[in-house]
């Protein structure tokens, strides 16, 4: 009875549906073909690798495969939450973001009032193209020019420190400075691309607002205060926003590259501890439950901090 | 123009701050720069001489270039380097292209549910493991395509591309319609001579990201005749032994070349070509940029 009655809704109910779909499926038959790369693209290399999730809650073994591989519930989180690294690396991963939250942030927005401020074309010109050079440059590359002043026996600085008779010091190995040569260099080949987006929105902002500003007597740091930086005020906020909505990636391309293990207890982040963990010691199902508490989490913060971005500056990211 | 009509003191003296403070970002930035490619061409002995760096140097050498590029290993990794970022920009194009232009036109059934389900992959991913474990069980390992596949699509890229198709006059591509043209040929014959602008920004943002790649490398290779630039830098920057890692031809080069200007050369390779392109491309990307940050 039931399935009779479930071959009968097939049969009337979503027909017309169908039809719809059959013509549009030919009508556009050359979009849907143009499609076809790009979407198998997004369901093998985004939507399998989601499936692989599960193996999160399985005692993964490469020669036995995902299926093959036994079921274990939630043995792994436990191992990840019982541990004392846990502790360690999302202290680092948040700590390392909010650095970076602050001194990239602000950097940028001073640069672009800066070049606001300047009314030589040429100038403005040569300084932007000059600055967001680094931003090209790989992760690879700016180790390399660290490296060139910093690195213990090469390095220029500690030339220069042996040379008025100091005591070399191994920069890049050291647990106090870490961070800061982290958030150092992310400035330097960041910053000039960061404030493209400050000087678009001061672009908008309204000539005759200045003019009135004149008018009624301000200066230019009362233009700034009162007119200038009301500006920017609601891209900088969209930005924080996303910026804490993405607090547990706290740069995985460079700290992966600066890191080594001496420094683990200040610079070791959740991602390169599910690299070392999964790719080279191979222990994927414990690096890929460590994965996926990163991944609902994030996810929830983004979605909290798009809602957030929302209420506050109207358009949120989507 | 002209904000302020008329300069008072304190004008003065803020735009003097100023532009002071923007030549010494400036510089700052360029330093580091300046500073591996004079290390990079400066002969041994005039460093030793000058003790360490010397700003002006008085002569100019090209030893260290030619020991690298007499070497193995660093023309075999440019070969591969240059072939994955032509051939994967190309690939990359044309792929973004072909899923950008249908998802560009709001009439298609199925639309929505296919932007719904690509811009979910920004939010959540199966993360690193899961797609290695995707690039072994394809058969990517150990080969070129290792390089090019996993990335061939960056989801920005794609919305900003829709973006720009959306923004098209809709009414050249109904006249190419009523001439008789197909979709197909619409797109080819109209749309893409219109989207020079967009093709050159996110050309130069895949080619710089295949150029700057490194990931990919450490990831699915291990074959070292694979290995493209960057990791053939990484790892030559961390190994105190360079001839060992640069497998070179003519040992005699390198006995009188200390191995930190191979290395500077090295990075100076790596960095040559990125900054000899984005300065002529900066007007597009600007506008590309601002494209997508209006809408992000």
């Amino acid at each position: 009875m039931k399935r009779e009655q479930a071959v009968t809704n097939a049969l009337a109910a979503p027909a017309p549906l169908r039809i719809r779909f059959g013509r549009a499926l030919t009508r556009y038959r050359w979009f849907y073909l143009m499609m076809v790369p790009g979407l198998l693209y997004y369901l093998v290399y985004h939507y399998v690798p989601m499936g692989g999730l599960l193996i999160a809650f399985k005692d993964y073994n490469l020669s036995k495969g995902i299926w093959g591989s036994e079921w274990v519930g939630f043995k792994h989180f436990r191992t990840i939450f019982d541990s004392p690294y846990f502790y360690e690396i999302m202290r680092n991963t948040v700590v390392l973001s909010v650095y970076r939250i602050v001194f990239n942030m602000l950097p940028d927005v001073l640069l672009a009032l800066m070049l606001n401020e300047v009314r030589k074309l040429w100038f403005k010109k040569i300084i932007q193209t000059v600055t967001y050079g680094p931003y090209f440059l790989s992760w690879v590359i700016v180790y390399g020019l660290t490296f060139a002043f910093l690195a213990q026996d090469s390095g220029i600085v500690n030339y220069y420190i042996r040379e008025f008779g100091g005591t070399p010091i191994n920069f890049l190995a050291n647990n106090d400075l870490f961070r800061t040569i982290l958030v150092s260099t992310d400035i330097w080949k960041n910053t000039g691309f960061g404030a493209i987006i400050y000087l678009a929105a001061l672009a908008t902002i309204n000539q005759e607002l200045y003019e009135a500003a004149v008018v009624d007597g301000a200066g230019r740091w009362r233009q700034l205060w009162h007119v200038t930086l009301p500006g920017i005020r609601d891209v900088f906020i969209l930005l924080l926003i996303l910026r804490i909505g993405s607090i547990l990636d706290a740069g995985f391309d460079q700290v992966y590259i600066f890191l080594n293990a001496r420094v683990y207890e200040v610079g070791d982040i959740i991602d390169t501890w599910v690299f070392r963990r999964g790719l080279e010691q191979l222990e994927f199902s414990v690096a890929i439950a460590m994965n996926l508490f990163k991944s609902v989490i994030g996810f929830t913060l983004v979605i909290g901090a798009n809602k957030l971005a929302k209420r506050f500056g109207g358009s949120g990211i989507w | 123009m002209s904000r302020i009509a008329y300069k008072t003191t304190s004008d003065r003296i803020a735009d003097a701050v100023i532009y002071a403070l923007l030549t010494i970002f400036g510089l700052l930035t360029l330093f580091p720069l300046y500073f591996v490619f004079v290390m990079s061409v400066t002969p041994y002995s005039e460093v030793m001489r000058n003790g360490g760096f010397v700003l002006f140097p008085s002569a100019f050498t090209t030893e260290a270039f030619e020991a690298i590029f007499s070497s193995r290993t660093v023309p075999q990794a440019l070969r591969i380097t240059v072939f994955v970022t032509l051939v994967g920009t190309l690939l990359n194009l044309i792929v973004t292209t072909l899923l950008a232009y249908p998802l560009s036109k709001k009439f298609i059934p199925g639309r929505n549910a296919v932007l719904l389900a690509i811009v979910f992959t920004m939010l959540f991913s199966g993360g690193l493991i899961p797609l290695y474990l995707v690039v072994r069980a394809t058969g990517l390992m150990n080969t070129v395509w290792s390089l090019m596949i996993p990335g061939l699509v960056s989801t920005f890229n794609l919305l900003i591309m829709k973006t720009y198709f959306e923004n098209l006059p809709t009414e050249v591509e109904e006249a190419a319609k009523v001439d008789g043209c197909g979709d197909v040929r619409t797109l080819a014959s109209i749309v893409l001579p219109l989207s020079a602008p967009i093709m050159a920004t996110l050309g130069l943002f895949y080619g710089v990201g295949h150029w700057n790649n490194y990931f990919a490398g450490i990831m699915y290779l291990s074959d070292k005749k694979l290995y493209p630039i960057q990791v053939v830098l990484r790892n030559m920057i961390q190994t105190p032994n360079v001839s060992q890692e640069l497998s070179i031809s003519n040992p005699m080069l390198l006995q009188t070349l200390p191995p930190e200007t191979i290395k500077m050369a090295t990075v100076v390779v790596a960095i040559l070509p990125v900054l000899a392109i984005y300065p002529f491309l900066q007007r597009f990307f600007i506008k590309g940029m601002l494209l997508g940050a209006v809408k992000g």
